[in-house]
């Protein structure tokens, strides 16, 4: 104890909290746990007495009241009975399947006019550098509006189809039929359908699940198949021909299944009033996810540009020295290095267009701002819980997005030192 | 020898050919064409697809663009115009709804009489921000900057011109309290006191004050309610604001979030992760709806002031992020140098780190400051009446537009597009001329 060298010859003096920069962070963070605690009992002090003079008070029991409202567009069965909780999950299926959607369009939009933004094609590039300026610098909700006015405005009637001499007819062999309210596609159906499972909340289709097993089971057997040539390459220096291998195992089993289910197609039929039969898709899910990706895709271009000029020139010239072919240059050499400079903006266009989809309010698409935020919120008047769910499930979508995105994220970053 | 060889040759030639011209493939129009439309088979159909687009596009527009109506004041009028000069059946814009209707989008329903109050504010913002913005600007101009805060707050609400008295009077108290303690009590005790004393000053003494001296002298202008703002002026003053405060706000976050104390650092990370987490539009419910359970009882403020709180809030966990990638991107060496020339954190910060990391983030800070401008469009959702959706839905429904569907929402977009571009030109021009110091 007595080789301590450096031990203060004066006393603690109370100046030395400030002054001292052993203890000054000590002191700083002392305070700043003050104020925080101080605010935070502050906030929670007004809102118990607030919630006492209006005779509220805080529980999530409303959920599993009768929500009594409809939805027009639901994933899984749903009527006004049913408990304010399946509203909220109605509104979260939705949200996330419009996020779905628009990511992948969004994706394909962006790597395509990123791409041809730099292609020597003069014409080409002017083109896409004036929809990439012209769709990031003015706001989304405008592309949101537009998209429903065109699909609404512009688009026949259901009135029209009617008649001896419609005004407009079904497109594509009369399989599809676009109208100002909906766009109807044909639905797939099972004459010998395996029926439905219940998970508890709700039923999901045993054909879907099984279609999803022969899937997954024919891409591990063709990553199979393609690391059996490898191996054989490695050894022999020859790689044997796989594509009608791979081609067989990833269609046939699939096609021999739906065949096994009897899949056909349900046409739309106009019937009385609409159409039965097919799908029905609303035109404000249209026109959100159009504008969403359409909008996201502007970013997503800029990202691909600059993850594609981040290359140097000299690194697909060594490799073409190295006598790789073009191919192998971009799957080797090229994507490895421009997707770690892309992956981690692009995570975060995601989750933008994620959170831009609670825009749906202003198209009517019942999101989860629209469920839970909007209707059952007016419904009970408990805006502290249904906003604080809200934005806790929100949080929760974000992090699951940026926790997936990360792990793809770090196996395809260059490991460094 | 020489003899042989006059016999096998026939011909020598003793002058240069003239030059000729490049065959007409390769000059001109022509060799460019080939070079950057139909370079490849790829190419060629990329110009083939790009054009049939175009000619679409013209199509469709070029058209309803030619026959655009500018004078008239109804879309029935429109319509009748178009069908007299061009014949029935066909399509023409209507621009006679901007024509009528602009200064609701500009203004909102603020007064007509107090336009100029607008005008005024809306000028003396370039004056306030040229000092900023551009180096050539005289220094002093940035006195002015300082006042144009409590300047555009009176010229646009109105009201007692004691109340902005007031509020700049707590800055002063301020500035007296830093000066006086600073000579004996020492720079920390100093600081701390010129951030108490204002903000002691503008929660008890201001608001009794400036209601005493304007029972003395009452001197103002008409007080303008937020309700009255609208349009752009809706989004310039939400968006400037926020502009203002987001970018501090940021810059204390990103240093918060590369703090060595823990828990500032969990502070930082907890608010910027869960900020940028959440859409803004439940940010936004949150400050209409909410708000009030968390505060004292009776408390009641501006609906426009929650929302630039929210705003600002937003913008700076963005910027904050920003800023962090700012910081990480500058070599540990510029930390350690600060160390070695034995400047204290705030000096380090002030003289080393954040003018490099500020540098390298331009790009980033504008695009979420654009990103913020194009989000006040989101104040809809609360009630508040934004140029692109709350006037055009006003425009769409009134009698004598119905039926007039693109013109009121290109008019804002187009705008909006000024703007946003303008803003990222803007950055461009900036990054490139800070470039010269990296040589």
């Amino acid at each position: 104890m007595a080789s301590v060298a450096d031990t203060p010859k004066a006393g603690f003096r109370l100046g030395m909290l400030i002054y001292d920069t052993r203890y000054r962070s000590m002191t700083i963070q002392v305070v700043v746990m003050v104020a925080f605690m101080g605010g935070v009992a502050w906030l929670v002090d007004n809102a118990i007495q607030n919630l006492h003079t209006l005779g509220k008070d805080f529980n999530f029991g409303f959920l599993w009241a009768r929500s009594s409202y409809d939805i027009n567009q639901r994933l899984v069965e749903y009527s006004n009975d049913s408990t304010h909780a399946r509203a909220l999950l109605i509104g979260l299926l939705n949200t996330l399947l419009v996020a779905f959607l628009g990511c992948i369009a969004a994706t394909i939009i962006g790597v395509f006019a990123g791409v041809l933004r730099l292609s020597k094609n003069w014409l080409v590039g002017r083109l896409m550098t004036v929809y990439i300026e012209i769709v990031r610098n003015v706001p989304v909700l405008l592309w949101i509006l537009l998209a429903y006015a065109a699909l609404t405005e512009a688009l026949p009637p259901l009135k029209d189809f009617r008649g001896d001499n419609p005004a407009a007819t079904m497109s594509l062999n009369d399989s599809v039929a676009v109208t100002n309210q909906y766009t109807v596609i044909p639905e797939p159906l099972f004459s010998r359908s395996l029926g439905n499972v219940d998970v508890g909340i709700f039923l999901i289709s045993v054909d879907l699940l099984a279609i999803i097993a022969v899937l997954v089971g024919s891409i591990l057997v063709n990553r199979a198949i393609k690391a059996q040539a490898s191996r054989i390459q490695e050894q022999t220096g020859d790689r044997p021909v796989t594509w009608w291998k791979s081609l067989a195992v990833l269609v046939l089993p699939v096609v021999v299944l739906l065949y096994a289910l009897g899949f056909h197609l349900g046409y739309p039929e106009l019937k009385r009033f609409n159409f039965s039969g097919g799908t029905e898709i609303s035109n404000s899910l249209l026109a959100l996810w159009l504008a969403l990706s359409v909008y996201t895709g502007s970013y997503i271009a800029e990202i691909v540009r600059a993850g594609i000029l981040a290359i140097p020139n000299g690194q697909s010239e060594a490799a073409f020295a190295l006598g790789l072919r073009p191919r192998r240059t971009m799957n080797l050499v090229i994507l490895p290095q421009a997707l770690r400079v892309i992956i981690p903006p692009l995570i975060s266009q995601y989750l933008n267009l994620t959170k831009n989809s609670s825009l749906a309010i202003a198209v009517g698409y019942m999101d989860l701002r629209g469920t839970l935020g909007g209707i059952t919120l007016n419904q009970t008047g408990r805006e502290l819980e249904c906003m604080l769910l809200l934005m806790l499930i929100y949080l929760a979508i974000s992090l699951c997005i940026s926790a997936v995105m990360n792990v793809y994220n770090n196996s395809v970053k260059l490991k460094e030192r | 020898m020489s003899g042989l060889h006059a016999d096998s040759t026939r011909f020598v030639r003793d002058t240069m050919l003239a030059e000729q011209e490049p065959p007409l493939t390769e000059r001109g129009a022509v060799k460019w064409a080939r070079e950057n439309l139909f370079s490849g088979p790829l190419n060629t159909f990329l110009t083939v697809v790009g054009v049939f687009a175009l000619y679409l596009i013209l199509k469709g527009l070029g058209p309803w663009l030619l026959h655009s109506v500018w004078f008239a004041n109804s879309a029935a009028e429109c319509r009748e115009t178009v069908a007299a000069d061009f014949g029935p059946g066909a399509t023409g814009a209507c621009w006679g709804v901007v024509r009528e209707r602009w200064a609701q989008y500009f203004y909102g329903f603020y007064p007509s009489e107090a336009y100029w109050r607008v005008n005024l504010a809306f000028v003396l913002l370039f004056v306030a921000l040229a000092p900023i913005l551009f180096a050539g600007v005289p220094r002093k101009v940035l006195w002015f900057t300082a006042f144009y805060p409590v300047t555009a707050l009176f010229l646009l609400w109105g009201g007692s011109i004691w109340v902005p008295v007031v509020i700049m009077a707590g800055i002063a108290f301020g500035w007296v309290a830093f000066r006086l303690l600073g000579p004996f009590a020492g720079a920390l005790i100093a600081a701390i006191a010129a951030g108490l004393v204002p903000v002691l000053w503008w929660l008890i003494l201001a608001a009794p004050v400036a209601h005493l001296i304007e029972g003395w002298i009452p001197l103002g202008i008409e007080a303008i309610p937020s309700a009255k703002f609208g349009g752009f002026l809706l989004s310039f003053t939400i968006g400037v604001t926020g502009i203002a405060f987001s970018l501090p706000l940021g810059i204390v976050l990103a240093l918060g979030r590369q703090s060595d104390m823990p828990l500032v650092k969990m502070l930082s990370v907890g608010f910027i992760e869960f900020i940028r987490g959440v859409p803004l539009i439940t940010l936004l419910f949150t400050a209409s709806l909410l708000l009030n359970y968390f505060l004292p009882p009776g408390t009641n403020f501006d609906i426009i002031l929650r929302v630039i709180i929210m705003v600002t809030l937003f913008s700076a966990a963005y910027i904050a992020e920003v800023i962090r990638g700012g910081l990480a991107a500058l070599p540990r060496g510029q930390y350690e140098a600060a160390d070695a020339l034995g400047l204290d954190y705030w000096k380090a910060q002030q003289l080393i780190i954040m003018p490099q990391a500020l540098k390298i983030s331009i790009p980033g800070i504008v695009s979420s400051f654009i990103g913020l401008f194009k989000d006040t469009t989101l104040v809809i959702f609360v009630g508040l009446l934004d140029p692109l959706k709350g006037i055009t839905d006003a425009i769409r429904g009134s009698f004598e537009w119905k039926g007039v569907y693109w013109e009121p929402f290109i008019f804002p977009g187009l705008i909006f597009f000024l703007i946003c571009f303008g803003m990222s030109r803007y950055s461009m021009y900036l990054e490139n001329k800070l470039k010269r110091g990296q040589r």
